[in-house]
């Protein structure tokens, strides 16, 4: 049975498309056949962020419109077996992705025997968010430890359970809140929203918390998903919400500050 | 030692417990809103109950009053029609 996940948030520049890449090629690493969507249609950039910008011929709304088949355009990664990237297109005409365009290329995936159908939502609530969650089984609600990102998220969660397919008929979406750019350091210190806080305003079941690092910077300059980068604890960080997302029981890292060294150890430590 | 760090909490105020705080209240006022909001048909509804209407009596679109109330358990439509006198 093939699974659709939307990855959303309603604000802008929190880490969708960051994390929509890690999340598939983390799935894909895993063993199972994986396909990526960018519904961001007018500012793709999920075909940069995974590397494939320069190997990007047709795109999604190509696909819709019939100029093209989706194995066409689908491109397949050259770095993880099972990983696929449907980009998306520069047309700056909004309705160009329709109800009927999208599900038939979802649908197609499906029989594809695609495990996955990851869908990364552009910011907003306007058509391209609405159409990368109408189709969702489950949703990744991107989250960052600031006010404006967390009530977006509750906006978007309202939509979620009320205009998708699976809440119109009579069914809920499986939700999944995604911390990122959090820095336990700073929420220590009392400046920043805490994960405990957060769950409790949004009442969503917590998949994992991604911290600031600068290898998430560095992932997108080289365009490598930064579960690539092993080393990274953010990498780690999306690894392990790939295997919670899969059913295994990990507990959460990265969430204790850092502890300070004292002024003797310092010295001698 | 105890006397600078009462001076730095002085400084230092906790913003996270206060994001919190207004986060809360703008939350469950959103949330009072969208479920008072009536649905997106009710007025497409009522242009249709009024056309079917004036088939048989003319009726002012006034006249003519469609509402959603929340129970607890269920929604009740009442709809409301007033027929002109001299009918």
């Amino acid at each position: 049975m093939s699974k659709v996940i939307v990855v959303t948030s309603g604000k802008g520049g929190v880490g969708k498309t960051t994390s929509s890449a890690a999340f598939a090629s983390g799935l894909a690493a895993k063993g199972h056949k994986t396909a990526v969507i960018d519904f961001d249609v007018g500012l793709r950039n999920l075909d940069l962020i995974m590397g494939v910008e320069r190997r990007v011929v047709y795109d999604f709304v190509n696909v819709i419109n019939g100029e093209a088949t989706l194995k066409q355009a689908l491109i397949k990664d050259k770095r993880v077996d099972n990983l696929y990237i449907l980009p998306a297109s520069q047309t700056r005409d909004k309705d160009a992705l329709t109800t009927e365009g999208v599900e038939s290329v979802i649908n197609e995936l499906k029989e594809d025997g695609f495990d996955y159908i990851v869908c990364d939502s552009p910011a907003g609530i306007e058509k391209g968010a609405f159409m990368a969650l109408y189709f969702a089984d489950e949703a990744i609600v991107v989250t960052n430890p600031e006010v404006s990102s967390v009530r977006d998220s509750d906006r978007i969660l309202g939509i979620l359970q009320s205009r998708s397919k699976v809440a119109e008929e009579g069914g809920t979406v499986k939700e999944h809140l995604l911390i990122t750019r959090y820095s336990p350091d700073r929420v220590e210190g009392g400046d920043m929203l805490g994960m405990d806080d957060i769950v409790e305003i949004l009442s969503i079941p917590l998949i994992g918390v991604i911290p600031e690092s600068g290898s998430v910077l560095q992932a997108s300059n080289s365009g490598v998903p930064v579960v690539m980068d092993k080393e990274s604890k953010a990498g780690q960080a999306y690894m392990d919400v790939v295997s919670r997302f899969l059913g295994e029981d990990v507990p959460m890292r990265f969430i204790q500050a850092e502890q300070k060294k004292g002024f003797f150890k310092k010295l001698f430590g | 030692m105890g006397l600078l760090s009462f001076f730095r909490k002085e400084k230092k105020k906790n913003t996270a417990n206060l994001a919190k705080e207004r986060l809360q209240i703008v939350i469950a006022h959103e949330h009072a809103d969208n479920s008072k909001k009536s649905p997106d048909y009710l007025p497409k509804l009522r242009d249709e109950i009024v056309e079917v209407i004036r088939k048989y009596v003319h009726v002012s679109e006034n006249d003519v009053n469609v509402n959603v109330e929340k129970g607890d358990d269920f929604d009740v439509l009442e709809l409301n029609i007033t027929l002109p006198e001299n009918h």
